[in-house]
């Protein structure tokens, strides 16, 4: 594992740029919960994650699986820029025939581990996957990104206990606690309570990250979840659905939105200013 | 001609013994239960084939995530519950952490449509096999004999995809003597002339009786073992319904996406004639034992007859 803060807030800079371009491409899309995600992704992808570009189906890779399948955008940014398809492809984004459909895909990306889109099955695959690392005694990671208004669904909490009764340590999972979901606010639709309570009783190792936006204190987190041998680590990143970029961070409602060419060059502009004060 | 034998045979206990023997051959082979191991006959699997047999607990939807999941690693699991939770209540899972994911698990539904007895209505699946049906990728079986569910075992776990498969726990009557069974393939188990009957499961039993009545009648009639629902074996049922001119279906299912509807489908866009479904008509199921049910639900030899007999008269 590697970790180099300067370099890691650029490339999360980066995705963000790359993930608005590619919705810019089709006019509108997932704006806000791939902005969320895009520093946890900068980290796992800029030295935590064992992958090979120019090898996506290496044998003994770490597993990630983005179970909330809809940040397709943000993974496709950080799959490009690390080399696994050209950065041309981020401009095919849902259109007919394309390698990037909205929800990550196995069968059509090079690079994405598991197919999700409907919310909560990613995490049934991940510790499916990761009791089969555990079963014939390999050493790699599997890590999970759940969304937190995808924390409504039943089948999560299965198979979080799951996970638990069958120690499986090597599965971390972090969850993107942007505090919206489609539709209003967690709290408005249905109040999740304390996260990291609810994940610690089902069985879980729990770190809970202040500001989920902040690539140093994701590695720290990741870090120490590393130390865990017995649980699964649950990792609630607070972050904020849109982050990065004043005008998706602002706004009410982000999850689906339109991103126009002016709204592109102005995040550019604004992303650009943070990169040089870097 | 196949001949039903005498002596019955549980299916449950078939399906421990080969688990055993295969788990035995190939560690990547995992079996997975959701806290029915009691009724399954199952239950010593879990203490000897620690972590390669488990039961995940009553999580139906987390299994065939996980399973889904397992396999994409090169596990390849089988997973259990009865027919209902196997089907209706991770239909979800199955079509996109399964198919839709291209992943390589085994859906084993037990206690099909009126098999589940006792268990009444809530436990007995109609519908299975019109749900997976649908599933693009996915292959639909209906099991009741033990030398079939032998091989159907050992088959899927040869190959990559998506199965589910439908059969009874208990007793099931033998009727095949030789093997040379082939996925996809429907089999023709008595020759006949005047009409085809096309049964799947426990209602090939029927089929066969009532094909030995109707003999008696003068009637000659072909039967046909359409194990795998899907792919549907077209050729075979084009063939025999060019030569007979007239097809009755049998299924323990709701006539409506089942086996009568695979065939219908096919005859429709290929040899339109006269055809009767024998099946459940779209109601629910309840308690009572097998007797009982199959009479209220019309699944008895005397329903085929009757049907054979309508379809024969409705061709001249």
């Amino acid at each position: 594992m590697r970790f180099d803060k300067i370099q890691t807030e650029r490339f999360a800079i980066e995705i963000r740029k790359s993930l608005l371009r590619a919705i810019a491409s089709k006019g509108s899309g997932h704006v806000g919960g791939s902005l969320s995600i895009a520093d946890v992704l900068a980290v796992l992808y800029g030295g935590v994650m064992k992958v090979d570009p120019a090898n996506p189906q290496m044998e003994d890779r770490d597993y990630l699986v983005i179970s909330k399948g809809h940040a397709g955008p943000a993974v496709y940014a950080a799959l490009a820029l690390r080399g696994f398809f050209p950065m041309e492809a981020l401009d095919t984004l849902n259109r007919g025939g394309t390698m990037l459909p909205s929800h990550t895909d196995r069968l059509k990306t090079p690079g994405i581990d598991l197919t999700t889109g409907s919310l909560g099955q990613g995490a049934s695959l991940a510790a499916g996957a990761a009791f089969a690392d555990k079963l014939d005694g390999r050493d790699n990671y599997t890590y999970l990104i759940l969304g937190d208004g995808e924390l409504d669904e039943g089948q999560v909490w299965e198979s979080i206990m799951f996970a638990a009764h069958q120690k499986l340590s090597r599965l971390i999972i972090f969850v993107d606690a942007n505090g919206k979901q489609l539709d209003g606010t967690t709290d408005e639709i249905c109040a999740l309570g304390d996260i990291a309570a609810k994940f610690a009783s089902f069985g879980c190792n729990t770190i809970a990250v202040d500001n989920g936006n902040d690539p140093e204190q994701i590695y720290r987190a990741i870090v120490e979840a590393k130390e865990e041998t017995q649980k699964p680590t649950a990792i609630i990143l607070h972050t904020v659905k849109g982050a990065g970029v004043s005008k998706y961070a602002e706004m009410e409602n982000c999850h689906s939105c339109s991103v126009t060419r002016e709204d592109l060059e102005e995040a550019y502009r604004e992303l650009e200013d943070r990169k040089r004060s870097l | 001609m196949a001949m039903i034998k005498n002596d019955k045979t549980e299916l449950r206990k078939v399906l421990a013994c080969e688990l055993r023997s295969m788990m035995e051959e190939d560690r990547n082979i995992i079996y997975m239960e959701a806290d029915l191991g009691g009724a399954l006959g199952t239950g010593s699997l879990f203490e000897d084939f620690l972590g390669q047999a488990v039961n995940v607990g009553i999580m139906e939807a987390n299994m065939a995530g996980a399973a889904a999941g397992m396999s994409v690693k090169g596990k390849i699991p089988f997973i259990h519950s009865f027919g209902t939770f196997a089907s209706r209540r991770c239909a979800d899972q199955a079509f996109l952490s399964g198919c839709y994911n291209g992943a390589n698990v085994r859906i084993l539904g037990s206690d099909p449509g009126i098999s589940a007895e006792a268990n009444g209505g809530t436990h007995m699946p109609l519908e299975d096999m019109a749900i997976y049906r649908s599933f693009p990728e996915m292959t639909v079986l209906d099991i009741a004999e033990p030398s079939l569910f032998r091989f159907v075992l050992r088959e899927t776990a040869k190959r990559y995809g998506m199965f589910y498969l439908r059969f009874p726990r208990k007793g099931c009557y033998a009727y095949y003597d030789k093997e040379g069974f082939e996925i996809g393939r429907a089999n023709v188990l008595r020759a006949g002339r005047d009409v085809t009957i096309a049964a799947s499961g426990i209602e090939v039993v029927e089929a066969l009786k009532a094909a030995d009545r109707l003999e008696t009648e003068g009637i000659q009639a072909e039967v046909i073992d359409v194990f795998t629902v899907k792919p549907i074996d077209a050729e075979c049922i084009c063939a025999s319904a060019r030569k007979t001119g007239a097809v009755v279906t049998a299924e323990n299912h709701n006539v409506i996406g089942g086996l009568g509807s695979a065939v219908a489908e096919v005859l429709a866009e290929h040899v339109p004639c006269p055809m009767k479904r024998v099946g459940v008509r779209d109601r629910f199921g309840e308690v009572g034992d097998l007797a009982y049910l199959s009479e209220l639900f019309g699944l008895t030899k005397e329903y085929i007859i009757q049907a054979a007999k309508e379809v024969i008269e409705r061709k001249n």
